[in-house]
């Protein structure tokens, strides 16, 4: 921002102010919203009701189209928080920050979610609500790492201290990630207990594939929109004192 | 200390380096007390074992390599707490961070001592806990050797989480949240190179990691710590 790079398109430079940004997406949240509705339900109403059973776990596996997509994006989260923290620390740009903070809670609750989801389907797979499985061992730390950066964000008073700070734990945290999950995948390994078997995700029927791509498809766009609306909501709640926002707020339209 | 303007830049940095070793040690030599305390931790935390699951020598066993790492860990916690705190209530911290020589460089200095006075006791206090959790021969000498690196590496880990959280006021509970989950992997190791050799099996390969991910810690740490005190001292 301090010096001007002409390699880089103006939108991008707008995507950059928290006001652009606002206004620029303004317009996508409807697409969004009826995207990811439409997909959700799809998927929903597909994998639910019309993918055929499996031959061992009967209707229990549905579950599936819930927990794969949300595990799928607990991961990815992670990496756009970090990455938004990273961008927010090295260019200082205003923007980033509020994505990271806003990624955080959302990241934690899907996070949650396909735990939550997890333990659900172990119950009649594995004859219990819990595991100390590899994968699940790791979504746990993963949602202690989420906690963390949440936690960090909301011990510090200022807001632009509170951004840098959680920014560094989330950077520190993505180093780190690999090594957690080798580790705990080796520490599995070692301990594996020879009771549970778990089912090994063979090649799924393409009946039953098709459902969760969609499933896959309609919770990233859904995660797109929840960040936007989260973003937006902290650039009005960072700029409520701007004109911009005022202006917005008297006239009652964007 | 030595004036920065007189010296060639290179020999001011290690004077400075010095400087800070040099005076953390002596701080922590003159408050022993406080240096006591993880060991007296660590120790009271091995009686609460017997005490809570059973004093039958052949099941403590079992548990001892897990529960001593998982001790020594907590132990290395709950002193990464003051390895900034004292230093920013009384300044100094804000005089390093302003001083020409690289932050990174000192904060280096700052962990080396400070796992020398608490990560260091506790490798040479664990064989005692050895024998009251009646640990296998065989685990001994890993059990040393892994605490050895793996107290390095949690000294080095938690400085970050220090760093992060010393302007905080009662940081000492966020500390422990944010620092836990990127103790894990150490712990995994250095527990298992325990066990490996009480069921005799050679512990050197998980030594081997323990010891990259001393090395890795080393490479990371000191400058994320750096970039996070100048976080907490200037916002």
């Amino acid at each position: 921002m301090a010096r001007t790079r002409p390699l880089l398109p103006e939108w991008f430079h707008r995507l950059g102010s928290p006001k652009g940004f606002y206004q620029m997406t303004s317009s996508w949240m409807p697409w969004l919203a009826v995207t990811a509705a439409v997909l959700l339900l799809v998927g929903t109403v597909w994998g639910l009701g019309f993918a055929p059973q499996d031959a061992k776990q009967g209707n229990s596996f549905r579950i599936i189209y819930i927990h794969v997509p949300a595990a799928f994006l607990a991961l990815a989260g992670y990496y756009v928080m970090a990455a938004a923290g990273a961008i927010g620390l090295v260019w200082k740009m205003k923007l980033a920050h509020m994505v990271m903070k806003a990624a955080a809670p959302l990241g934690a609750a899907l996070t949650l979610i396909s735990l939550v989801t997890g333990s659900l389907w172990g119950k009649p797979t594995w004859g219990t609500y819990w595991v100390w499985d590899a994968r699940i061992t790791s979504m746990l730390v993963l949602f202690f790492l989420y906690l963390g950066v949440i936690a960090l964000h909301y011990a510090y008073t200022n807001g632009e201290a509170a951004s840098k700070a959680s920014a560094v734990l989330a950077l520190v945290g993505t180093a780190n990630i690999p090594i957690i999950y080798k580790s705990v995948d080796w520490w599995y390994t070692l301990h594996q207990p020879a009771t549970i078997k778990l089912t090994q995700a063979p090649s799924m029927h393409p009946d039953m594939f098709y459902p969760l791509l969609v499933m896959i498809a309609g919770f990233y766009c859904f995660y797109a929109l929840v960040l936007l609306l989260n973003t937006r909501s902290e650039i009005l709640h960072r700029e409520r004192r701007t004109r911009w926002v005022l202006d917005m707020a008297e006239g009652g339209r964007s | 200390m030595a004036s920065p303007d007189a010296a060639p830049p290179e020999l001011a940095t290690a004077t400075a380096f010095r400087a800070v070793l040099t005076r953390d040690l002596t701080l922590a030599f003159r408050h022993r007390g406080d240096m006591a305390n993880p060991l007296i931790f660590f120790v009271m935390v091995a009686t609460l074992v017997p005490l809570g699951v059973t004093p039958e020598s052949g099941q403590l066993a079992l548990l001892a390599p897990g529960m001593i790492w998982v001790m020594a860990l907590l132990a290395s916690l709950l002193s990464a707490e003051t390895l900034f705190l004292a230093d920013h209530r009384d300044g100094s911290l804000e005089q390093l961070a302003l001083s020409p020589q690289p932050l990174w460089l000192l904060v280096l200095a700052k962990i080396i001592v400070h796992w020398l006075v608490t990560g260091l006791p506790l490798t040479l206090l664990s064989p005692l806990l050895g024998v009251m959790l009646s640990l296998p021969q065989a685990g001994f000498g890993p059990l040393v050797v892994s605490l050895l690196l793996g107290t390095a590496a949690l000294s080095m880990i938690g400085a970050i989480g220090a760093a992060l959280t010393v302007a905080i006021p009662r940081g000492g509970l966020l500390l422990s949240l944010i620092v836990m989950p990127l103790y894990m992997p150490v712990l995994i190791f250095g527990a298992s190179a325990v066990q490996l050799a009480v069921d005799g099996i050679s512990p050197s390969g998980a030594l081997a990691i323990l010891g990259a991910l001393l090395a890795f810690s080393c490479l990371i740490s000191p400058f994320a710590t750096a970039g996070a005190l100048r976080v907490s001292l200037h916002g």
